[in-house]
C-alpha cells in the first residue's frame, strides 16, 4: 500500500464537563488510502463523528483536549493555525452531513452558497464561479440546475438537499470527502441514489471518502474497508469481507444480526443487542462491551484488549481467541446474517 | 407581492374597524362622566348641557355616533380627525391640529432613540455572543440587566441630576417656546431623552442579539460554513448574524411603531410636548376627544408598522411567501 492519504495516530478528544471527564474518541488509530473508501460504523456516541471533526478542526479546541496526530499529506492538521486549517477545510477535506434539512443556510440561494465554498478557496470572478456551481450540481444529478441555482434550499426536497451539499463540498475537488450519516434522513429510496452517486463521484474526481454510519447495511456496498467503534475506540477493523463474513469482535457480530433481512425466514426476530451504550463519562473498565457482550470472561471486565492484527489488516479489540471467534462467528452469527 | 399587499391591507383594514369599535365603546359607551357635562364647562345650566349633548351629537343613535368617530380614522378627503367628533373640549381647538403640533417632537425622540438602542443594543449583544461567559459577555449582560431594570421615569431624573445638575454638558428638560425643532435637536436638548428612551430598549436588543446568535451559531448550516472553509468572521458576520437579526427587525419595527403614538414617560419626565404629554394632560382632563384622537394615531402607526414588517419579513426570509 503505497502512503496513506489521511494517517490518524492514538487521537484522543476528551470534554471535560461539569458532569466528568467524556472521553469522546480514545485513542483511536487508522488510515484511509488514497482513492479508497472507509466505512465508519458504530452506534451514537461511539466518537464517530467527533473523530473526524477533529480531523477537520472543527472541534472547539477550547472545551476539548485533544492528543495524538492526524497526518494528512504530511502535515498533522492538529498542528496548524485556525488559518492554514482554513484553507484545508474544503478545498483539501471537505464534509457532509447528517441532515439536509438544515445543513444549507436557509437565507441563501443554493448557487450563492457553492459559489462562496468556490470563491473562498479559489481567485475566481463571481460569474465563472457561478458556472462552476451550475456545473457541480448538473454533476449530482440534478434536473435543470441553472434554474435550481437560484432557488433556495427549502425549494428542494432532502435528497436533492443532499445533492447540493454533495455539489459543494467536491466544488473544489478535495482529497478526502467525509460523509457523516450522509443518508440517515432521507427515504430509503433515496439513500441508494445518494450512496451510489457518492461511489461514482469518488472515482469520477479521484478522491477518498469516508463514510460515518450507525447502519452497517449502508456500507456494505460501498466501502473497501470498514472499521467499527464503539464507546470511543476501535473495535473491529479490516476489509468489507472480513468484517460481514469474517467478524471477530461481539459487537459487530451484534450489528450483523440485528439488520434486518428480506431473504430471511419470517419467524426469525432481529436479535438487539442487550443493554444501553456506555456513558462517556463511566465507561466500564477492562473492555468498555464487556457490560453487554454475551461471551463475556473474567479478563474482560479488568483489561482492555488490545486492537490486534490476526493477518495484517483484519483486526479486532476482544479477549477471545481467534479460534473462538472464527467457531462463535461460523456457528451463532453466519448461519443468521 | 401585488396580491399580497391588497390581503394584508384588508387585514389592516379589519384591524382598524376593530380598534375603532373597541376605543368606541370605551370612550362613549364607559366613561364615567357625562361628556355633555365636561364639554359644557364647570358653571353652567341644564339648558347649555342640553345643548352641548346636542352638539356633540350624543343624542342621535349609536350608529351615527360611531359613524361620525370612525370617519376620523380615514386617513384621507379631509375626514381624517374630523371637527365634528375630535374637537378639545378643554381649549376649543381640532385635535388634529394639535396632534400634529406634537407629533414631530414624539417622531424626533422616538426615531433618535430608536438610532441610539440599535448602535448600542446590537453591537454588545453580538460581542456577548461570539464570546459566552467570557468576561465581555459578563459585562455586556450586566448592563442590559442594568438597562431591563432600570425604571424611565428614574433613570430620566438621574440623568438630569448628573449631565445637567451637577455636571452641566447638557441642558436640562423642556424645548423653549422660541426654537423650533430643529434648533432644540442642534442644541442637543434631546440627548438625555434619547439616551434615557434607548436604554431599555438597548438592554432589550441585546439580549435578543445575544440569545438569537447564540441559537444560530449552533445550527448546522454554520457547521456547514464552517466546513467550507470560511473564516470565522465571515461564519458569524454572513451567516450568524443573516440569521439572528432577522427577527430583531421586526421587533424594531413594532417598537418604533408604538414609541411613535407617545413615549409618554420619557416625554413627561423632559417636559416635552410630544404625543404622550399630551394624551396625559387630556386624559387629566377627561378631555375625551383628544384622548380618542391620540388612541387612533397611535393604532394607525401600529398596525402600519405590521404591515412594513410583514413585507420586510418576506422580503428577508425566503421561507415566506407573498401569499
Amino acid at each position: 500500500m503505497a502512503e496513506p492519504l489521511l494517517e490518524v495516530r492514538d487521537l484522543t478528544v476528551h470534554f471535560p464537563t461539569d458532569d466528568g471527564l467524556v472521553k469522546a474518541v480514545d485513542g483511536v488509530s487508522f488510515s484511509v488510502a488514497r482513492g479508497e473508501t472507509l466505512g465508519v460504523v458504530g452506534e451514537s456516541g461511539s466518537g464517530k463523528s467527533v473523530t473526524f471533526l477533529t480531523v477537520l478542526g472543527l472541534i472547539d479546541r477550547k472545551s476539548a483536549t485533544v492528543s495524538g496526530e492526524v497526518i494528512f499529506q504530511g502535515r498533522n492538521l492538529l498542528e496548524l493555525s485556525e488559518e492554514e486549517m482554513q484553507d484545508v477545510r474544503g478545498s483539501q477535506i471537505s464534509m457532509i452531513f447528517q441532515d439536509p434539512m438544515t445543513s444549507l443556510h436557509p437565507y441563501y440561494r443554493v448557487g450563492e452558497q457553492i459559489v462562496e465554498a468556490i470563491r473562498t478557496h479559489q481567485n475566481l470572478p463571481k460569474r465563472d464561479a457561478w458556472q462552476q456551481a451550475v456545473e457541480m450540481l448538473r454533476r449530482v444529478g440534478i434536473p435543470r440546475p441553472e434554474e435550481r441555482a437560484r432557488q433556495y434550499p427549502h425549494e428542494f426536497s432532502g435528497g436533492m438537499r443532499q445533492r447540493a451539499m454533495i455539489a459543494m463540498a467536491l466544488s473544489l475537488n478535495p482529497d478526502l470527502l467525509i460523509a457523516d450519516e450522509p443518508t440517515t434522513a432521507l427515504d430509503v429510496t433515496v439513500q441508494a441514489q445518494i450512496l451510489d452517486l457518492i461511489g461514482r463521484l469518488k472515482d469520477e474526481f479521484d478522491a477518498s471518502v469516508v463514510i460515518i454510519t450507525h447502519d452497517l447495511g449502508v456500507v456494505a456496498e460501498h466501502a473497501d474497508h470498514v472499521q467499527v467503534m464503539y464507546a470511543g475506540k476501535i473495535a473491529e477493523y479490516g476489509t468489507r469481507n472480513d468484517v460481514y463474513y469474517r467478524a471477530h469482535h461481539p459487537y459487530t457480530w451484534g450489528l450483523l444480526q440485528s439488520i434486518t433481512r428480506l431473504d430471511q425466514p419470517r419467524q426469525e426476530r432481529l436479535r438487539p443487542i442487550r443493554g444501553m451504550p456506555p456513558s462517556l463519562i463511566f465507561v466500564p473498565p477492562g473492555c468498555p462491551f464487556h457490560p453487554r457482550c454475551p461471551y463475556v470472561m473474567e479478563v474482560c471486565k479488568t483489561e482492555v484488549p488490545p486492537l490486534l492484527s490476526e493477518d495484517g489488516t483484519h483486526s479486532s479489540a476482544c479477549h477471545l481467541t481467534l479460534a473462538e471467534k472464527e467457531r462463535i462467528f461460523e456457528e451463532e452469527v453466519a448461519v443468521k446474517s | 407581492m401585488g396580491r399580497y399587499l391588497i390581503r394584508r391591507s384588508l387585514f389592516l383594514v379589519l384591524v382598524l374597524v376593530i380598534v375603532s369599535f373597541m376605543t368606541f365603546l370605551i370612550f362613549y359607551k364607559l366613561p364615567p362622566g357625562d361628556p355633555a357635562r365636561i364639554a359644557a364647562g364647570r358653571r353652567t345650566s341644564p339648558d347649555i348641557i342640553a345643548q352641548a349633548r346636542e352638539n356633540l351629537g350624543l343624542t342621535k343613535p349609536w350608529y351615527i355616533q360611531y359613524g361620525r368617530f370612525a370617519k376620523g380614522l380615514i386617513p384621507c378627503c379631509g375626514m381624517f380627525l374630523n371637527e365634528q367628533v375630535y374637537f378639545s373640549y378643554n381649549n376649543f381647538v381640532p385635535v388634529k391640529e394639535q396632534v400634529f403640533d406634537r407629533l414631530p417632537v414624539t417622531i424626533v425622540l422616538a426615531v433618535g432613540a430608536s438610532v441610539i438602542w440599535v448602535l448600542i443594543g446590537l453591537p454588545i449583544g453580538v460581542m456577548s455572543a461570539i464570546k459566552p461567559r467570557s468576561a465581555r459577555d459578563r459585562a455586556g449582560m450586566l448592563f442590559a440587566l442594568f438597562g431591563v431594570s432600570a425604571p424611565v421615569f428614574w433613570l430620566g431624573y438621574v440623568m438630569l441630576y448628573i449631565f445637567w445638575f451637577q455636571l452641566s454638558w447638557l441642558p436640562g428638560s423642556t424645548l423653549p417656546i422660541d426654537e423650533t425643532l430643529f434648533e432644540s435637536v442642534l442644541r442637543g436638548r434631546f440627548i438625555l431623552p434619547w439616551v434615557t428612551l434607548s436604554l431599555t430598549f438597548a438592554a432589550f436588543y441585546a439580549r435578543m442579539t445575544r440569545s438569537n446568535l447564540i441559537e444560530t451559531m449552533s445550527e448546522d448550516y454554520i457547521r456547514t460554513a464552517r466546513a467550507k472553509g470560511l473564516s470565522e468572521r465571515r461564519v458569524i458576520f454572513k451567516h450568524g448574524l443573516r440569521a439572528a437579526l432577522t427577527p430583531v427587525v421586526t421587533m424594531f419595527g413594532l417598537d418604533l411603531g408604538i414609541l411613535l403614538g407617545g413615549a409618554v414617560i420619557t416625554e413627561q419626565v423632559f417636559n416635552l410636548p410630544g404625543m404622550g404629554h399630551y394624551v396625559v394632560d387630556a386624559l387629566a382632563t377627561n378631555d375625551f376627544p383628544a384622548v380618542m384622537g391620540v388612541t387612533v394615531f397611535a393604532a394607525l402607526f401600529i398596525i402600519v408598522a405590521n404591515l412594513v414588517v410583514d413585507v420586510a419579513y418576506a422580503f428577508l426570509d425566503p421561507r415566506v411567501r407573498y401569499t
